[in-house]
């Protein structure tokens, strides 16, 4: 109502003017206004065409305008991508941040991060795994240095946590399965949490890998990409600290959770310096992808819990730019 | 320094880092009171409540068993209580006639004088959760835990307690419901003590009347209630759960009357303004937030980069009036709804205060409201009017 007065002293005329631009180049029809069907396709073929044409002479234009100004062209436009066009986050944290700092140094998996101890992981599936999330668990195993697979045999996650205390387990990996697929990973950190719960997709074990490289037992290095929220900061600390904090750099090996979009992926590659510049890389396997659902403080304990985040479908998906981690 | 900018606070927070926050709601600023180089990890600050009346001093409890006194005014510590005593993180704090009651997790609650020395002390049961204050009758407690159902103490008879809670009925499979007090809140104009669970219960007892099982019983979702008050019209409790969910619960209807959006973590605290229809809500998730219990709408919603555990609301803050101090470039139709609006609270509030008429004045309040609210609506459709038709002329 208060902006609608303002423009009403405009005379008529005047307003439809400035609106107005001089706009010759396309043609002015309004194709939904056809009602006959076939009529309107081929209007809509027609002023696509047009659009694509003229979308051509500017691109050529624009070429060789930045061909003759040379390097005071003006510079090349970026595209928007739904990554540089994301939502601002508050809890985007500045890692310098002091309050940050104090609270990651108070957190659970501090002590991994002071060299405290050596990651010893306990890796294990759900009751009655099939082939492929045994041979699944058997390659995470291989990937994980210090790491121990077990039979599940029905135990219960509340007394397998207490179990692997007492062993001296750092973490424990227990993977889901679901139609015989890999689908659920949950990760606690031991002796008291936080933890976690991602859900698994497009597994690909080490034989399925084109061109895979055979598997060395040397101790990897890590490489957490692109964790940039609080949120996102504690689930890569968690993802750190079951690998040791030593890589052996003769192996080669390195592996890397790649967070695009909430999709963490992980790959698992070796690395040969060709020259100076140039590195090759390739791919041990396995890889799959990880995608976040909750972050529980304390170990695993889904009815009584008290969970750090959730994510709650409908109310948080609600942006296709929004994201968490 | 940054103390500076928020230049006065309407909310103070509690971290579980130990850090203490002031938070200027209209500015949207927050700023920590205290020091990084004089924090530990016990210094979680689990508990806070006034000091004093005017609210000016806030009380903090820390995990290792040691109560702060904050001076918002001067922006200092200005004075320390060692509680020691029992074992466990504090569960309750509250300031009765100068005194300070504290209740530590195995149940010991201890009367410090201002000289710091304890004058009393008694068992409450061990497995403690939580220790509340009555804001009616101050020498009244209420006390509940683990396997530990509530009990009203009253602080100058501490022998025997007022009222002890049954538990509930097996359920129908004939099975024990386990006793998990997780919060406690006292309702106004009734001697009634609201109780949130783990086992995901919402408990009325009336002390009043002979039976000691709860009178009335709401549950809501699955997880363990963590939180709970009072909301501003006082059949209604706001309560929190373990995974972030938000509700208004209507103690008549029995039901959810509203499930607040956009919770991601546990809550481990909530508040309702005394005088204004808003709930702030703190945890897990690291932000605070302020919703209107009315219309359900997010007011405030601020990230604070540590884990939350406790919240305190200024009574004489400004939060619905925030739309009006910055609001030079907004239209002015909203500035008059907030006059109007903080106008009739004001109002209502002198009303509340005889004890007698409560209900009868309560109805002609919510009919006033109801006048206020029509009229309003037709002096804006008729504003509306009169300014197409004057268009049109044009």
């Amino acid at each position: 109502m208060a902006f609608s007065s303002g423009d009403s002293n405009v005379p008529e005329s005047v307003k439809n003017a400035d609106f107005e631009e001089p706009d010759t180049s396309l043609p002015k029809t309004n194709i939904s206004k056809i009602r006959n069907k076939m009529r309107r396709m081929t209007e809509y073929v027609k002023l696509k065409k047009e659009k694509q044409r003229l979308k051509r002479i500017a691109r050529k234009k624009r070429l060789k305008e930045a061909k003759a100004l040379g390097d005071s062209a003006p510079p090349k436009k970026v595209p928007k991508t739904i990554e540089n066009t994301r939502e601002p986050d508050d809890a985007m944290v500045d890692p310098q941040d002091e309050e940050v700092q104090f609270d990651e140094a108070m957190d659970e998996m501090a002590a991994y991060f002071n060299k405290d101890y050596v990651p010893k992981v306990l890796v294990t599936s759900s009751d009655n795994p099939h082939t492929r999330t045994i041979r699944f668990c058997r390659e995470l195993k291989q990937t994980i240095p210090n790491a121990e697979f077990r039979w599940r045999n029905r135990a219960s996650v509340k007394k397998m946590v207490k179990g692997a205390i007492e062993r001296g387990f750092s973490d424990i990996v227990l993977i889901n399965e679901d139609r015989r697929h890999p689908n659920g990973m949950l990760l606690v950190h031991l002796p008291d949490g936080p933890t976690a719960h991602f859900k698994i997709s497009n597994t690909k074990l080490c034989r399925e890998v084109k061109h895979h490289a055979t598997w060395s037992e040397h101790r990897p290095e890590v490489i957490l990409n692109n964790f940039n929220t609080r949120l996102g900061h504690t689930v890569a600390r968690m993802l750190a600290s079951i690998f040791h904090y030593e890589p052996q750099f003769r192996g080669r090996r390195v592996v890397t959770f790649h967070n695009q979009r909430d999709y963490i992926f992980f790959r698992h590659h070796r690395y040969e310096f060709k020259n100076e510049k140039r590195a090759a890389i390739q791919e041990i396997g396995p890889k799959f992808t990880l995608k976040l659902r909750s972050l529980q403080k304390g170990t695993f304990d889904s009815k009584f819990g008290e969970y750090e985040w959730v994510l709650k479908r409908h109310q948080m998906e609600t942006s296709r730019r929004r994201f968490f981690l | 320094m940054m103390t500076e900018e928020c230049e006065r606070f309407d909310m103070l927070i509690g971290c579980e880092t130990g850090y203490f926050k002031g938070v200027n709601t209209v500015k949207k600023k927050s700023c920590n009171l205290n020091k990084l180089n004089s924090l530990r990890k016990e210094d979680e600050v689990m508990l806070m409540c006034w000091n004093n009346e005017e609210e000016t001093e806030v009380c903090l409890g820390l995990r290792r068993q040691l109560v702060k006194t904050f001076s918002v005014d001067r922006l200092c510590f200005t004075d320390e209580v060692d509680i020691s005593g029992g074992s466990g993180p504090p569960r309750g704090l509250a300031k009765c006639e100068g005194n300070l009651l504290t209740c530590v997790e195995s149940g010991l609650v201890s009367v410090w004088n201002v000289h710091h020395t304890k004058t009393a002390e008694f068992e409450v049961g061990d497995n403690i959760c939580r220790m509340r204050q009555s804001p009616f009758k101050p020498s009244i407690l209420a006390t509940g835990g683990k396997e530990n159902n509530l009990k009203l103490w009253d602080v100058q008879n501490p022998e025997k307690p007022v009222f002890v809670a049954k538990n509930v009925r097996p359920d129908f499979l004939d099975l024990r419901i386990p006793v998990w007090v997780l919060d406690i809140q006292f309702l106004p104009g009734t001697e009634k003590v609201v109780v949130g669970t783990g086992t995901h219960a919402i408990h009325v007892y009336d002390p009043l009347t002979p039976q000691r099982r709860p009178v009335l019983t709401v549950e809501f979702d699955e997880y363990p209630i963590t939180a709970l008050a009072v909301a501003h019209s006082a059949n209604n409790v706001v309560v929190g759960n373990t995974r972030g969910r938000m509700a208004l619960i209507d103690l008549r209807k029995k039901a959810l009357a509203h499930a607040y959006r956009g919770v991601a973590g546990s809550i481990r605290c909530i508040a309702c303004h005394p005088v204004k229809p808003l709930v702030a809500s703190c945890g897990l998730d690291r932000f605070v937030r302020v919703h209107d219990i009315n219309s359900h709408k997010l007011q405030l919603k601020m990230y604070l980069k540590s884990r939350l555990n406790c919240l305190l609301m200024k009574t004489e803050d400004k939060i619905v009036e925030e739309s009006k101090n910055n609001s030079n470039d907004t239209d002015e139709m909203s500035d008059e709804d907030v006059d109007q609006e903080s106008d009739s609270l004001w109002l209502n509030m002198e009303n509340i205060g005889d004890e007698e008429n409560d209900k009868q004045e309560r109805h002609v309040k919510d009919v006033n409201q109801y006048r206020e609210k029509k009229n309003l609506k037709r002096l804006r459709y008729g504003s509306t009017q009169t300014k197409s038709h004057f268009k049109r002329k044009r």
